[in-house]
Parts: structure tokens; sequence; C-alpha cells
């Protein structure tokens, strides 16, 4: 699906994507990482046609610069830094489903399953929203329409709990007829939801794996928790992810993502200390349902 | 063409709710309010009186605010959203380059002309309401300036915007372009140049390049018709063109500027990088 063929791109003198190779097929669901300045940003704007380049660029067999139109009807983005737009809500999706010949109808359902009401927003404009809920629209139209690449800039940095499992939920049904190039700088932010890891630094592949594909990214785990005793701040903490407790703090009970494991236990080894007993039981879980039934 | 509207009409509402326009739309809607209470149109100047005095005043100021208006605005938003990020969001989308650039200048043409067109509409109607004879020629006459005027600084604002990648250079580049043309403007600099043994061809020359001085002779040659105002260059302006001859260069020659301005802008920003 994407082919790159020795991609160089240079600004002024230096040389920041030093040629490139990569083949990366429907299915692949990539993590590129990277340290600041390893030519992540680049790289996709190399994919959206958005740069001047040397080499070859090919997605589904047309170049993004030329064949534009075609090439980015295909591709879902979402940036890492939402752009600052002053249009309100309602018109960008007017605006983006309009070029993108989708249905607006479909990308308000998406923002709903993550949690947000564009009704509410509608005359609100963009730049006013919240990290999360910026981040949430720009999911929508990406996901709001038919595309078979998803080009993911640190997607889920800004979301909450909920969204996060949603979100997943939603690459998920595409996993099969997609391909997605996912960026980070910290590999472990999206490692659950990758099969394929490449590394970028100082403009050249330094790693490439494939990984081991097994967690369902659409699974559940039943979480259990047992507490030494009651604490404030680890309540505050676990509250955005939906568990509860029976018991004043001592016990709590919730779901965590499959694909969200790795980050979950994260926030909770910041109280190591407090914790009794944990267990974590995918088996007991079967598939949720399709958030867009 | 159904991109080039969605883009033209995002430009619009983008516009319409900016300070800057606001800001555009009182200034010209204020002068004419203005020119009303100073009784502009009791006034007899050169044989003009009436809602042709009127008009004449406002032309001379319109060609004083719009260009530098229109410069500084335009490339300060194109220039401005590029910088900020914007462009790498919105141009992901599919959209091709030609109606995306195309449908902005559109947007941004309707923006900066019906403020300044509607102003003069306003004051037909107020002199019309008050039984004032409608000078229909000067005013259609002027109504084709003021497109002109307006297309021609435009087209040079989105090419300056495509030349320079940040906001406050092409801002600072925009203030330049016009000083320069306001400084060619100044008949005491032209006379200066003749007598340092500059041809007077040549300073006849700067004056028709130069947007603003075409612009400006134009607008006079309707209440001055042998430019006595000009001095003796007007006798090689009207020898070369003629009075309906200069009415019809004054016209074309900034749109052509404009179109050929944007045209260059256009293929600048296929070949570049986008953000």
């Amino acid at each position: 699906m994407i082919h790159l063929e020795q991609l160089v791109k240079r600004f002024r003198r230096q040389t920041v994507l030093q040629g490139i190779d990569l083949e990366i097929e429907r299915g692949h669901r990539v993590a590129l990482i990277g340290s600041n300045g390893a030519g992540k940003t680049t790289l996709i704007r190399c994919l959206l046609g958005e740069y001047q380049y040397q080499g070859r660029v090919l997605i589904g067999g047309l170049d993004p610069r030329q064949q534009r139109e075609q090439v980015l009807a295909r591709i879902g983005f979402v940036p890492q830094l939402p752009p600052p737009l002053r249009m309100p809500v309602g018109q960008l999706l007017t605006f983006a489903a309009g070029v993108c010949q989708a249905d607006p109808a479909r990308m308000i359902e998406v923002a709903g399953h993550l949690g947000l009401d564009v009704a509410r927003f509608r005359r609100h404009p963009f730049v006013k929203l919240s990290g999360g809920q910026k981040q949430k629209l720009l999911i929508s139209i990406a996901l709001g329409r038919e595309a078979d690449l998803l080009i993911l800039d640190e997607p889920a940095a800004n979301l909450d709990p909920q969204a996060r499992r949603i979100f997943f939920d939603l690459l998920a049904q595409r996993q099969e007829r997609a391909a997605m190039l996912i960026s980070s700088h910290r590999l472990d932010e999206v490692a659950a939801l990758v099969n394929r890891v490449i590394e970028l630094d100082q403009g050249q592949v330094v790693l490439d794996d494939r990984v081991a594909d097994l967690v369902d990214l659409s699974s559940r785990l039943d979480c259990h928790l047992t507490l030494t005793r009651a604490d404030e701040a680890f309540a505050r903490a676990i509250a955005p992810w939906g568990f509860t407790s029976p018991d004043q703090g001592l016990t709590w009970r919730g779901q965590v993502p499959g694909a969200d494991r790795l980050r979950f236990l994260g926030m909770v080894s910041r109280y190591a200390a407090l914790i009794g007993r944990l267990s974590l039981d995918e088996e007991a879980h079967g598939k949720p349902e399709d958030p867009l039934v | 063409m159904k991109n080039f509207w969605l883009t033209a009409q995002t430009d619009i509402l983008e516009s319409l709710r900016a300070k800057w326009f606001l800001a555009y739309t009182f200034i010209f809607g204020g002068l004419v309010a203005l020119l009303f209470v100073f009784g502009l149109t009791e006034s007899r100047v050169m044989g003009f009186t009436g809602l042709s005095r009127l008009m004449v005043t406002y032309i001379q100021l319109a060609m004083a605010i719009l260009p530098v208006f229109v410069l500084v605005t335009t490339v300060r938003s194109v220039a401005g959203d590029r910088e900020a990020g914007i462009y790498e969001y919105l141009l992901s989308l599919p959209i091709g380059l030609a109606p995306w650039y195309w449908g902005k200048i559109g947007g941004r043409f309707l923006v900066v002309f019906l403020p300044v067109f509607l102003a003069m509409v306003a004051a037909i109607v107020w002199g019309a309401s008050r039984g004032a004879e409608i000078p229909w020629i000067l005013f259609v006459y002027y109504t084709g300036l003021l497109m002109a005027l307006a297309w021609c600084f435009l087209g040079l604002a989105m090419l300056l915007s495509t030349l320079t990648r940040s906001a406050d250079v092409a801002q600072a580049s925009a203030f330049v372009l016009w000083l320069t043309l306001l400084l060619f403007l100044d008949l005491i600099l032209l006379g200066v140049m003749i007598r340092g043994q500059l041809p007077p061809e040549t300073a006849v020359a700067i004056a028709l390049v130069n947007p603003l001085q075409v612009f400006r002779t134009a607008a006079m040659l309707l209440l001055d018709q042998h430019l006595v105002m000009l001095g003796p260059s007007a006798y090689v302006i009207l020898d070369a063109f003629g009075q309906a001859g200069y009415i019809a260069y004054a016209l074309l020659y900034p749109i052509l500027l404009g179109t050929l301005s944007a045209w260059a802008g256009f293929t600048l920003f296929k070949r570049s990088d986008l953000p």
C-alpha cells in the first residue's frame, strides 16, 4: 500500500530524510517512533503530498504529490498538534465532509461515541475546545469516512481512558482492511496497538521489526484491585478509568482496554506501595459490541 | 468546482469573523457617512457637486486605504495560517491545490470588494432618496476601478504570501511594497528624477507601471479631462492613449497585473512545500 524508494528530503543544507526505503501493506499497524528531529513528521508530510522530495513515494500505486486528491481521499490523518482553526466545529465538519465526499452524520456519530456532543459545540470555534475535544473531533473526521490508510500522530495522547477504549475499538474494526501508521515519541504509548515497529534516527530507518500481534485491540480486561489502605490520590487517578469501589476506596473494580494495559499498569505503578492485590483477567470477557452498530 | 466554492465560503466566513474585517467595513462605511456629514455632497469643486463630488472624494480616499488593507490582511492571514500549522491539517484533506488557492482568492476578493462597493451603493441610495441626480457613468466607472484595484493588490498579496514563510516577514514585505508604490506616486520625487537627467519617458513609464498611480490618474481623468493637475506628463499619457484608451488601460492593467501575480503565486505554491 505504501511504497517508499530512496526517499530524501532536504531543507536547504539539512538532510532530514536520508534515502528511506519502506514497504507497508494493508493490515500493517506500524509504530513510527524516534526522538525529536528523527524525521517522523517530515516522513508523514511526504506521504500526505505536502512536501517536495527526491526519490519515490507511492500510495496505492499513486503519487501523493501529482494525484493528491485521489491519494488523500484514502488517508485519514490526525495531527499531533491540533491546528488553531478559528472556524466553528460545525463549519469544520461541513468543510471536511464536503471535500472528502463523506457523510457528516457519520463523523458526528463517531464523535458521539468518543464522548463529544457535536450539537453542543457546533457553534464553538474549534480553537476554543479543550485538547481532548479537539483530538476527538479530528479522530472523528479521520475515522468517519472510508479511509484505508490511517496516519495518526500521537492520536490518543489527549484522550481520557473511556475515549481511548472507544478509539481502540474503532481501530480494531479497520485493522484488517486498512494500514495504520501511528507516530509517537515513546513506544510504550503505542506498543499494544501495533504489529510492526519502525524507528527513525537522523532521517534513517534504524529498526524495522514485526512484533507479536497478540493483543486484540477490542479486548477488555476485568481488573480487581485491593489496596492496603484507602487513598484519595489513588481514587482520583483511577476514576477516569471508570473504576468503582464498593467499600470507600479499599477495593476497586473495572475494565481496562486490552490495548491500554501498559498505560494502565504505568498509572498503577505510581501507587505500587499501596497495592495489596491486583488481577487482570482477559478470558473472562468476550468481544465488545461494535460501537458504530 | 465544489471544492472551489467550499474553500471560498470557508474563507469568507473566516474573514467575517475577523476583527480586521470589522475595522475595514467600519472605515469604508464611516467614510461615506463622514462625507455626508461634512456636506461634501453640497460643495462644488471643479464643476462637480452632489453625489459626483462625494464619489470623487470617496475614490481618492479608497485609493489610499484599500491597497494597504488588502495587502497587509491577506499576507498576514495566508502566511499566518501556514505558520500556525493550519495548512498541514487542511491540506491533508483531499482537496486540489487549484481549488484551494483560487477559492481562497475568490472568497477574499468578495470580502474586500463588497464593503467598498456597498458603501458606494449606500451613498447612491441615500442621495437618490433625497432627490440628488445619480452619476451613473461615474458610478459604473469607479466600481470597475475599485474591482481592478482590489484584484490587483489581492494578486500581489497572494504572491508575497507564497514567497515568504512567516507572517511577520510577509507583513513587512507587504508594507515595503506599498511604501515603494507610494513613493513613486510622489510627483516631487519624479520631478527630482527628471532634473537628475532621468528621461521624461522613464518617469511616465514608472507612472504607468505603478498601479497606484494608474488608479490615481484614472480617477482624476473624469474630473480633470486634460489632466492639468498631473503636469506635463499628462501630454505623454493623453497622446499615447487618448482619454478612452487610458480608461481602458486603467481597468485592464491592474487586473492583468493582479492575475499574473496570483498566477505566479499559484505556480510557486504548487511547487513548494505546502505547510
